[in-house]
């Protein structure tokens, strides 16, 4: 589904992935961990399509297309979903009114028919339900001064809304409590399946206890240095990045 | 650049011709109504000229050059071929209001519709008041717009003009709203005048709505003065829609003088028109007043449009608050001028000033100038002025969830707009100003 080949991607003059190789299959789960500054968010925006990040060398692959060469929307309608790791407030944007333009500008990609509003606010009630999103917070603007939680929680349940087939997700567990991190991975759970993929970002093991990843890997400095099995998260825990860094030395002296 | 007056001898000869002729026309013999103060404008009007980019006021508008153009001063009470059907399309639907009728700055009682005014509502025509209000324009008429300093105001105040007399008499509730329709229709490139004189009496409450309209797609171009008085705990809401087409330029002052406890609240929208230029000179001059000035402009093609506020706090105790936000395209030009002047016994005054422009192209411009003068010790005042682009990372935050870039920009302007609109005193405003700003964002 996901073939990404010796990515190299700058930031302001800064490189930031040097050389990432990562194939991810439909139905997997993958869990890209890494030291802050390792490179874990530019990965998760370089797939998503932010535009300050400027790519240098190598490609990606996203079911047969140059995923790099699609605008942010073309990939979100092709099936792309990034939970970011600090969604944005955006006052005044009506919540109904973005979701519905989301969910019909993909629906109109695949050629369904607009969905009616009655079948639409089901929708939204059903995945609010999902990820116990408060009803009332979907009358409000987007993330308009919802807390860390909620914002994490609304990410879900817009996740749920677009029913991505490849969903990444950057630090979603970052600044959530243990009934939020248990709602959130109960939410993801249920959007397991054959079809899709996750690639999950996050800085600590305690995620994966609740989403377990088939496929751990460690990325630093840019580079993917270790993947494993779920075990590799519990020895990182264990041991630290530090002995990581010792045996990415020995990697590059090799 | 700065142009003079000089360059432009044709258009002020004009104006002292259409002056003269219309002295000796319109007197009949008898001395015309408010001589003195016509004379003392056209004096005035000579000497100040039409000012240039040198003037602190005018520096982001470069009006004379707008006026170096071949207008014909009309000729009050030209022909037009407006017809009520036409008018019928400029009614704001579900507003329900009682309409009354400007055809180039001559009121149409015949295409009005103010049946079943209540009592206490006068709504006509400003010369038709003259004779039947003559005591009441004698009282107010001309008392209030800066004649002295003011060319524009000068230049209106020398003619004897027509336009809205409107006055709700002391303790009257308007339960229906009044809306004024403004239609330009000539054969020619004309300079027109208005002149209108709103009277609010004491404990009286009244939505007023101006809509602005081109019947033709000749240039115009339009000088209106409005006096306002709203007198003590008076309740006054006035929305003034520019909706005109790319031809149609306009001045307009809009001079509210206000007594103690009233509330008065301007909301100015300004979608369309060549160059749109909005004097608001508020006077709270009694104790506990509200002022409260919102405004949107958005501006695309090569349109200009500059805001000018100014709030006089003379009296204690009062509230000013103005709100403008501006969105700037292609080669347009937004300006926002807002002072805010506090005189010494203005004290416990609060005054606060927002304005935010949003600029879309490189070739647009937005000039936001926040001047506050302060002689009192005891006062809140603020203000905030922002230009800027749209927040990338919101841009792309909706392109992430599949909206194109064009969707997401207008999801974005569209709400940036609509907290000008949530403060429309009416539902049917609301949805009105909501479908127009909509449209106008996916054009």
């Amino acid at each position: 589904m996901l073939e990404i080949k010796n990515l190299h991607a700058n930031v302001e003059g800064h490189e930031i992935l040097r050389g990432v190789d990562l194939t991810v299959e439909a139905g997997e789960v993958h869990a890209i961990m890494g030291p802050n500054g390792s490179g874990k968010s530019t990965l998760a925006n370089v797939l998503a399509g932010r535009e300050e990040y400027e790519i240098t060398e190598g490609s990606v692959t996203y079911d047969g297309q140059d995923l790099l060469d699609m605008a942010p929307e073309e990939r979100a309608r092709d099936g792309v979903f990034l939970a970011f790791q600090y969604p944005v407030e955006l006052p005044g944007v009506s919540t109904m009114q973005f979701l519905r333009t989301a969910v019909n500008s993909m629906r109109e990609h695949r050629g369904e028919p607009v969905m009616n509003v009655a079948e639409f606010m089901k929708r939204m009630r059903e995945k609010a339900d999902f990820v116990n999103l408060d009803h009332n917070l979907m009358k409000r603007s987007v993330n308009e001064g919802f807390s860390g939680g909620e914002k994490k929680r609304a990410e879900i349940f817009q996740m749920a809304m677009l029913d991505p087939r490849l969903a990444i997700l950057d630090e979603t567990d970052s600044g959530l409590d243990i009934d939020a991190l248990k709602i959130v991975s109960a939410g993801v759970n249920k959007l397991r399946g054959p079809e899709r993929a996750f690639v999950l970002i996050t800085h600590y093991q305690r995620l994966l206890n609740y989403i377990v990843p088939d496929v751990v890997h460690i990325l630093m400095d840019g580079r993917i240095v270790k993947s494993g099995g779920k075990e590799l998260a519990l020895k990182l825990e264990e041991k630290g990045y530090e002995w990581i860094r010792e045996h990415a030395a020995e990697l590059v002296a090799a | 650049m700065i142009d003079t007056l000089e360059k432009a001898p044709d258009l002020n000869e004009r104006l002292v011709s259409a002056y003269e002729r219309q002295l000796e026309e319109r007197s009949n013999g008898h001395p015309p109504a408010f001589r003195d103060l016509r004379e003392r404008a056209m004096t005035s009007f000579d000497a100040l000229g039409i000012p240039t980019r040198k003037h602190e006021a005018w520096k982001y508008t470069n009006i004379a050059k707008a006026l170096r153009h071949d207008y014909a001063v009309l000729d009050p009470g030209a022909a037009s071929d407006v017809r009520a059907d036409d008018v019928a399309a400029y009614r704001i639907a579900g507003l329900d209001a009682y309409t009354l009728v400007v055809v180039n700055g001559i009121v149409d009682v015949d295409l009005s519709d103010t049946d079943a005014l209540p009592a206490g509502v006068h709504v006509g025509s400003l010369r038709d008041a003259a004779e039947t209000h003559a005591d009441v324009l004698d009282t107010y008429f001309g008392k209030y717009a800066d004649v002295d300093e003011d060319a524009f105001v000068a230049l209106n105040s020398a003619f004897d003009l027509d336009g809205v007399f409107l006055r709700v008499e002391k303790g009257v509730t308007l339960e229906r709203p009044i809306q004024v329709v403004y239609v330009t229709d000539a054969d020619r490139d004309v300079l027109l005048q208005t002149r209108n004189l709103y009277l609010f009496g004491e404990n009286s409450e009244a939505l007023v709505v101006e809509t602005f309209h081109s019947a033709s797609d000749v240039k115009t171009f339009s000088n209106r003065v409005t006096e306002v008085v709203v007198d003590r705990a008076a309740r006054i809401n006035l929305l003034q829609l520019q909706n005109e087409n790319d031809e149609a330029s306009q001045v307009s002052t809009l001079q509210v003088y206000q007594e103690a406890q009233s509330t008065f609240s301007a909301h100015t929208y300004t979608l369309g028109g060549a160059l749109v230029r909005n004097n608001i000179n508020a006077v709270p001059n009694g104790e506990g007043c509200e002022t409260h000035l919102y405004g949107l402009y958005i501006a695309d093609g090569e349109r200009h449009v500059d805001n000018h506020t100014l709030i006089d706090h003379a009296a204690p105790n009062c509230f000013s608050n103005e709100l403008y936000r501006g969105i700037i395209d292609d080669r347009a030009t937004g300006v926002f001028n807002g002072k805010v002047f506090v005189r010494r016994d203005a004290q416990q005054t609060n005054a606060y000033q927002s304005s935010q422009g949003v600029v879309l192209s490189d070739d647009a411009h937005h000039y936001s100038k926040p001047e506050l003068e302060i002689y009192a010790d005891d006062v809140k005042c603020s203000h905030g002025s922002t230009t800027g682009e749209l927040e990338p990372e919101h841009v792309f935050y909706l392109r992430s969830r599949g909206l194109s870039e064009r969707q997401a920009k207008s999801l974005l302007l569209y709400a940036f707009a609509h907290d000008i609109v949530t403060e429309l005193p009416h539902e049917a405003l609301r949805n009105y100003l909501d479908g127009l700003i909509e449209q106008r964002l996916n054009a």
